[in-house]
């Protein structure tokens, strides 16, 4: 019924254009709000100074925004396109914060992009700033909507199960919004886009600086950089989105396979600062553990357990019993509709349906399942804890790192004294920090959320669409090559600006009309 | 008093029609977007004039992709089932579609950031591509919808899509393209009248003057070939529960080759709406020969919206019908989301549509005014 190259190559193309598009997506969160901060000390002051930066800002703003545009309309329908049993089964939940995110988030953002740049000489100073804060608000509350479907996905609150029409149904739309796990990653997500924009801004005014060009522009940008990295990068780390872990058995056991936390500890469990986890021994060798220091963080208690994983496979192990019970219940709604005894079993035990369908993975047909297969399919909801070990401790070093360098820059900037070169130095070579940090922050989230699509409702093996693998290796390639080639000349085209500096954005008073390459002919 | 609204076969209707809405908003605004991508190439030869026909759309493209992305996204929370059948079924007309969309935002973006003629040929293309690419398969798909498309869902309601590209690319369904192509061509050469100054206008008016004319001869061609039989046609032979639970297994459908028309038949009065498809092409020709550049964009608008609405209205109450096993078709009555969702969608529609209508309405308002090569001097860097 699943063939898992299929199920595999469809995981590796979302992954591949998902990684993609928030290559440009978190610039153009935090450049949005930087750039209208910089309006706004211009029109405040009305130092065209501040005008300059936020049009040189703009002007690579528009560079990163236009990929990320490109490559979201491949995610609006990705989902119908490779994940058509997904769309089936949970559209009813899945898509209205979607639709919502395009009513609310991409009509203002997409409309006021266009006003931002060609509205200079038409617009006052003070309603152009206007203009440029209502498209940062667009592009923040896109954020906020897709990660409340994201959200959704780990922490499937307010929905059911419809035996009628077979897929999953809103209850309370305002859990979905409201859901804390997503409310948690929306305040995380942002942040990061503005760690991002802070690190760009910085390193690229230290590049600058210590080139000695455009000093004044640079000095300011830095400053400005510095302050706001700080706040962001604070917000990241402490309201990160650790508070959704203790809220459902999957969340519980992302976070012991973050932690490689194999067995229960007595509170408050320790820390593993580091070790070498081994999936197949279910252990972890070589652990140095700081004691208390994890079960203070996931429980702010000291008297609060942190499951482990062992315990957390028992649990599902007993959701996979209860679950073929609803599965069988299923079955007979569907052969008789007016079975209610079945419905009634069926509504007693639904919730756990989901545990039922790993079974899927071994057999078609989860009552059949033998002691061994319950038992694998317990234990394949562990995900690979190696990598989520390793790539959560990453992140965490990046987005500490990054916090050092915004607060050492910080304090420079408050200081009569030139801020030394080496800062410089260190702010260029951080630039790829927050990157790293973002990408593998993604991997932990959605990689950690294995082996379910929507945690525990759908596995991930059953949610794709029953399409070709030459399809898929088609579409794949294609991807690869354009998103490659766009690449390239992105990164050339941003490289090129930054060198050209800020008259690649001044306006004609300044600059007419020689030097514009625009005005010459084609010919 | 509102309550009726919050019918479950009410909030079917109105989704129905909001889907409609989607359709016809991107068609009328991203679609002269497109006609001018498609129209590049031949109405504009030297850079300048081409920057002038680019500029012409280029603080609005974005804006109005929205209403394609909204599209998705409404599909997908309004008719889940729609959403996952017909973009897993047209998979790789898709995937083509988006690589076409895709060279947009970098090409309007891309083009003006180096002199060099060669580079700005590269993405002239990429955005002749980026128009005429989805103008053409938008089309096919709609063409395949009405002769319905091969495909079923097994009992847990699995979508299962049984045809190829190569089916999808049948003469019937390449020439519903060639409609919408001519259609958005039109209405893209409109725009330009509208919108440009000097050579580009001119062109752009001798090309909308002909293609109107194509246009409409094309549909109403499209017309015959539904009243022959050969663009499909689907009836709905079991009662209709309009407010049952979504579930496209329960109902039995047949092929008919006159169906499609049942609807005008039963209601003369819709007549109308393909009437006005014919008819405003023809307006349009002539408001270009006239230089009334005004009305023909209204006129080529009005051509947009009932070429569209006539294939909806045809096909109502089925959405995407199926021709291996008619039965699974999907309808209005079985294709939705929950009462629930679409109640609450429809909540956040009426908050947000007006929001939206008034802001792209200022917004178009500060742009008023033609685009020449003066004003793109002007603009400096910040024009494309």
């Amino acid at each position: 019924m699943s063939d898992f190259l299929l199920v595999d190559l469809s995981r590796l193309q979302f992954a591949l254009t998902a990684l993609y598009h928030f290559l440009f997506v978190p610039l153009t969160l935090g450049l949005s709000i930087l750039i209208a901060m910089m309006e706004t000390v211009y029109v405040m002051t009305r130092r065209t100074i501040w005008r300059d930066m936020t049009k040189f800002w703009g002007v690579l703003f528009g560079i990163n925004f236009a990929l990320g545009v490109a490559t979201g309309i491949t995610m609006e329908f990705q989902f119908g396109m490779n994940w058509a049993y997904y769309s089936h089964y949970v559209g009813d939940v899945f898509g209205a914060p979607l639709a919502i995110e395009g009513l609310m988030a991409f009509f203002l953002e997409a409309t006021f992009v266009g006003l931002f740049f060609f509205g200079w000489d038409r617009l006052s100073p003070r309603a152009h700033m206007i203009v440029t804060w209502l498209m940062a608000l667009g592009t923040n509350f896109s954020a906020l909507w897709i990660l409340i479907a994201n959200g959704w996905m780990q922490n499937p609150v307010g929905s059911a199960f419809n035996p009628d029409t077979m897929r999953m149904e809103v209850t309370d739309f305002m859990a979905v919004i409201f859901n804390p796990v997503a409310q948690a990653k929306f305040v995380h997500t942002v942040s990061a886009g503005y760690v991002c924009a802070a690190t760009f801004v910085l390193g690229v005014s230290a590049w600058y600086l210590l080139r000695g060009r455009h000093v004044e522009l640079a000095k300011r940008s830095f400053v400005i950089a510095s302050a706001f990295g700080v706040a962001s990068a604070l917000s990241v780390i402490v309201l990160g989105d650790e508070s959704g872990y203790a809220l459902t058995d999957n969340q519980k056991m992302k976070l012991a396979a973050i932690e490689a936390m194999w067995e229960t500890e007595p509170a408050p469990a320790s820390f593993t600062a580091f070790g070498i986890p081994s999936h197949s021994d279910r252990q972890t060798h070589f652990a140095i553990h700081i004691p208390w220091v994890m079960g203070i963080i996931g429980t702010r208690s000291f008297d609060r357990q942190i499951a482990g994983i062992d315990e957390l496979v028992a649990h599902a192990e007993a959701r996979i019993r209860n679950g073929i019970v609803a599965y069988d219940a299923l079955e007979k709604i569907k052969a008789d509709r007016g079975d209610t005894a079945a419905r009634a079993v069926f509504d007693a035990s639904s919730k756990d349906l989901g545990y039922a369908l790993l079974l899927k993975r071994y057999l078609p047909d989860p009552r059949q399942a033998s002691e061994q297969q319950i038992k694998d399919a317990a234990w394949s909801t562990v995900p690979y804890v190696p990598l989520l070990f390793f790539g959560f401790r990453l992140m965490v070093a990046c987005g500490f790192t990054l916090l050092a360098l915004f607060a050492v820059s910080l304090w420079h900037t408050t200081r009569e004294t030139e801020a030394p070169r080496w800062l410089f130095r260190a702010a260029l070579i951080a630039m790829p920090l927050p990157w790293i940090a973002i990408e593998v922050g993604w991997f932990v989230a959605e990689f950690g959320r294995q082996p379910w699509i929507i945690d525990g409702v759908l596995p991930t093996f059953l949610a794709t669409s029953e399409l070709g693998v030459s399809d898929l290796l088609l579409t794949i390639a294609g991807f690869t090559l354009v998103y490659g080639v766009l690449a390239v000349i992105e990164v050339r085209l941003m490289l090129a600006a930054i060198r050209k500096g800020p008259e690649v954005a001044k306006v004609i008073d300044d600059l007419r009309p020689s030097a514009d390459p625009a005005m010459q002919p084609a010919e | 008093m509102i309550e009726f609204l919050f019918d479950y076969e009410t909030l079917r209707v109105i989704w129905w029609i909001l889907l409609g809405v989607l359709l016809i908003g991107f068609a009328a605004t991203d679609g002269f977007d497109m006609g001018v991508g498609a129209l590049l190439p031949f109405v504009a030869k030297t850079d300048a004039e081409r920057r002038v026909a680019i500029n012409t759309i280029g603080p609005v493209w974005e804006g109005n992709q929205v209403w394609f992305i909204l599209g998705g996204g409404a599909i997908f929370a309004a008719w889940p089932a729609l959403y996952a059948m017909s973009f897993s079924g047209f998979y790789l007309a898709m995937f083509l579609v988006l690589l076409a969309l895709i060279m947009r935002p970098v090409g309007f973006k891309y083009r003006s950031k180096r002199p060099d003629p060669a580079w700005r040929t590269r993405w002239d293309w990429a955005l002749f591509v980026g128009g005429a690419v989805p103008a053409l398969i938008f089309g096919v798909a709609v063409g395949n919808t009405l002769q319905g498309v091969p495909f079923h869902f097994t009992p847990d309601l699995r979508p299962i899509y049984e045809g190829s590209l190569f089916g999808l690319l049948n003469p019937l369904a390449l020439y519903c393209g060639l409609v919408s192509l001519a259609m958005l061509v039109t209405h893209g050469a409109a725009w330009l009248t509208f919108k440009a100054e000097g050579t580009v206008a001119d062109r752009a008016r001798a090309v909308g003057a002909r293609s109107a004319i194509v246009t409409s001869a094309l549909f109403a061609g499209g017309g015959v070939l539904v009243w022959l039989g050969l663009l499909g046609g689907y009836r709905v032979t079991s009662p209709i529960v309009w407010d049952g639970p979504s579930n496209p297994l329960v109902k039995t459908v047949v092929a008919d080759g006159g169906a499609w028309l049942a609807n005008f038949h039963a209601h003369p009065l819709l007549w109308i709406v393909p009437a006005l498809g014919i008819a405003a092409p023809l307006l349009a020709a002539a408001g270009f020969q006239a230089r009334l550049e005004g009305w023909t964009f209204i006129a080529s608008k009005v051509g947009v919206v009932t070429i569209i609405a006539t294939v909806g209205l045809a096909m109502f109450p089925i959405l995407l019908p199926s021709s291996s096993n008619p039965g699974h078709s999907l309808a209005v009555f079985d294709a939705s989301s929950s009462r629930a969702t679409l109640r609450n969608m429809l909540i956040a529609t009426v908050i947000f549509m007006p929001l939206i209508l008034a802001y792209t309405a200022w917004v178009y308002s500060v742009l008023w005014g033609k685009v020449g090569e003066k004003s793109i001097e002007k603009a400096g860097s910040s024009a494309y």
